[in-house]
């Protein structure tokens, strides 16, 4: 395909030149010229006027392939050791959801780790999960896991590949996806399937949360997808789901790389922020250090933990480690009291799909308003210290 | 010993916004940079070319105007330079991006390959793993320090969701690097004497022998349907009244979702 102006009806009025994300119009001898940054994202397609810029089909954009052979969605079941990570429950929820819509089953790979946990995402979920304990999988190795997981890829031929965006499925699923190529689509906080074509659209921020992409990938198979974790919902927990467990051998897999340590760092408060149910969080209209210790005592009493914008951070007010959004972390609590933050996209893309959303701040109009499920326009050293209080009288 | 780096220019993101009425980009006056993962991979080459006096290649698949990022890379140190750079590349997504780098690292030679974690417009973190999987080379991600650069091995260690791990390969290895990894240095007055003087070679896609179904859009499995703005406004729900009203209304509610 190739985006094309027809000089003849251009008339050089410019409005395609705004329109371009990726700045790829320039008006050369007064008609619009397509540069090479072009993206064909389409998006000048309907802004122009005169319909001066069209699409052209080349020979070989229709690419045969018989995607019917393709059936099921499966998902990638990461663990660390021995234990299944949060994000394959989650993934079995948008899995599920998945393979309802298409009318087909969902399946599991886990490699390494034990029966038990492969029969836990059964009772997640799956109807079936492909198991291979070899102990090459204990540790996390890109080589291994890669061709582990193309070889079962080429035999059972799966519409759809989900697995965690997490630092494990971002580094060894490009290689699958370059092995059998096919598209893979990165850090997805949306899947949907089109209705008309049955393709799984899928949804993810890019340009630093900037804005949101609906990437497709219509002529190969399988459509793999990395998914942020905290962003799906997990399926229902069933204890009495019947699912078959497809034992799988590890010959023939080799290794290159070897992991000869690891060592744990995480910080209470970073485990404690992500599975906190109610998140109290601070920004820069808090104005000083003091106004955190009045958001430690409401959590305190909500058996919450405290989050915080970049600004407060950068502040110095409190550490990094509760910073949330784009360059935090990516929070999904019951509840998240959002105090004197704006609302910027980098601060909402880490929150926004936490169940409750209470905003309170100064300007009626910040953005913050716009996802918050109940807002207050107020003073936080105003409406935060009565809060505390009378939750304490309520306690007592 | 040599060593590729792969670097990309992009726009500086920070600075780019939306156009809410028509959700498309707004780049006016957004400048061009070295994505700043890639500096830190510059970087790490530099520091080991100078404990082994290994050759630094930084190569770049980009339109024309790439160049600067190249130009960028000679200031800071670089011995050597390539443009990748061909109309039948644009549209790329991570796989013919990947195939194509690949197509011309092969023709480079090399131990270690360094990129940055990312690119901060795709944010994909992609390119990287996919050229080691092409060039069926191991790879590891995420490498927040050296440890031991042998003649057959190194050694790194590379940041996990909770900590980290100290994992060694094989040479030849890819690695993508997170910023913790180094401060990237400036350049020297003497390297932007070179910069400015550089004959910068091209390569087209003959020169790196690809075929015309795996680069570009056309060899690109995904596509961009759309891009639009990130929140979708929902209706206001805000409690009126003065403050004691609004926090009775609050408690209220918490008290209904059970949370007090
Ligand atoms: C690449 C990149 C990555 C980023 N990553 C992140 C990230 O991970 N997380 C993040 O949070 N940000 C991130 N940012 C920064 C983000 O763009 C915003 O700058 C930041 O979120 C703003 O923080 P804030 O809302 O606390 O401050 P401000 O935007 O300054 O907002 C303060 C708010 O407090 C209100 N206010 C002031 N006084 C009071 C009062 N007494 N009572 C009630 N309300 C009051 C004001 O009305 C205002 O709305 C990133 C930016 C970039 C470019
Ligand atoms: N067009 C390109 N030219 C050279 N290197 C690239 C290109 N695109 C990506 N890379 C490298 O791959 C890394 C990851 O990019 P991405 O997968 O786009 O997030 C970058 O930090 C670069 O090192």
């Amino acid at each position: 395909m190739r985006i094309v102006v027809n000089i003849e009806k251009c008339t050089g009025c410019g409005q395609c030149v705004e329109s371009c994300p990726f700045t790829s119009i320039e008006i050369k001898d007064g008609k619009a010229f397509i540069n090479e940054y072009c993206q064909l994202c389409r998006a000048c397609l309907s802004v122009c006027p005169e319909g001066a810029i069209i699409e052209i089909l080349e020979e070989g954009d229709a690419v045969e392939t018989d995607l019917s052979a393709y059936k099921g969605v499966w998902i990638f079941a990461e663990q660390r050791e021995g234990m299944a990570a949060p994000v394959a429950y989650e993934l079995l929820g948008a899995g599920r959801r998945l393979a309802n819509e298409l009318k087909t089953g969902l399946s599991a790979v886990l490699l390494g780790s034990n029966e038990e946990q492969a029969k836990e995402l059964i009772k997640w979920g799956a109807d079936k999960v492909y198991h291979c304990n070899d102990a090459i999988f204990d540790k996390f190795n890109d080589e291994p896991y890669s061709q582990m997981l193309v070889n079962l890829i080429r035999t059972h031929k799966p519409e759809i590949v989900l697995a965690g965006a997490t630092p494990i499925g971002r580094s060894f699923i490009p290689r699958v996806a370059a092995r059998v190529r096919t598209g893979l689509t990165a850090d997805c906080t949306a899947l949907e399937i089109d209705k008309d074509s049955g393709n799984l659209l899928q949804i993810r921020p890019a340009f630093g949360g900037n804005i949101m992409a609906t990437i497709l990938c219509p002529n190969h198979r399988p459509q793999i997808a990395t998914v942020r974790p905290r962003v799906m919902k997990r399926g229902e927990y069933d204890e009495g789901r019947k699912g078959g467990i497809v034992p799988v051998s590890a010959s023939g897999i080799t290794c290159r790389t070897k992991v000869l340590d690891t060592i744990k760092e995480a910080s209470e408060c970073m485990v404690n922020l992500q599975e906190a149910e109610v998140i109290v969080a601070g920004g820069r209209g808090l104005g000083k250090p003091e106004g955190f210790k009045m958001l430690e005592e409401l959590a305190e009493l909500l058996g919450g933990a405290v989050g915080a914008s970049r600004a407060a951070v950068d502040e110095g007010w409190v550490a990094y480690s509760h910073q949330v959004g784009q360059t935090g972390k990516t929070v999904c609590p019951k509840i998240y009291i959002a105090c004197g933050i704006s609302g910027a996209v980098q601060h909402l893309v880490g929150m926004q799909s936490s169940d409750i959303i209470i905003a309170i701040n100064k300007n009626p109009e910040a953005p913050i308003f716009d996802v918050a499920t109940y807002g207050i326009a107020g003073d936080v050293y105003e409406v935060v210290p009565l809060l505390i209080k009378k939750l304490k009288e309520a306690k007592a | 010993m040599n060593i590729i780096v792969c670097v990309k220019q992009v726009p500086d993101t920070s600075e780019v916004r939306i156009n809410p009425e028509t959700n498309t980009l707004i780049r006016e006056g957004v400048p061009s940079i070295i994505n700043p993962y890639d500096l830190h991979a510059v970087e790490a080459a530099l520091q080991i070319k100078e404990k082994t006096g290994a050759k630094v290649t930084v190569i770049t698949m980009g339109p024309p105007q790439a160049e600067d990022a190249l130009r960028e890379a000679i200031s800071m140190g670089a011995d050597d330079v390539r443009l990748i750079s061909d109309r039948a590349f644009a549209g790329a997504d991570t796989w013919a991006t990947s195939h194509a780098l690949y197509k011309a690292i092969e023709k480079l030679g090399y131990d270690i390959i360094l990129c940055g974690k990312q690119a901060i417009d795709g944010d994909t973190a992609q390119v990287g793993p996919e050229v080691a999987e092409f060039l069926n080379i191991p790879h590891i991600a995420y490498i927040r320090k050296i440890e031991d650069v042998g003649d057959k091995t190194i050694k790194v260690q590379r940041l996990m969701d909770d900590g980290y791990d100290v994992v060694e390969s094989t040479l030849p290895v890819l690695l993508t690097v997170v910023k913790e990894l180094n401060t990237p240095r400036l350049p020297s007055l003497k390297g932007k004497m070179a910069a400015k003087k550089a004959v910068i070679t091209k390569m087209d896609m003959n020169a790196i022998g690809a075929e015309a179904g795996n680069v570009g859009l056309k060899g690109s499995p995904t596509q961009v349907k759309n891009i639009f703005a990130p929140q979708s406004k929902v209706d206001r729900k805000m409690i009126e009244g003065s403050v004691e009203e609004q926090v009775e209304a609050l408690i209220r509610e918490l008290r209904g979702l059970k949370c007090v």
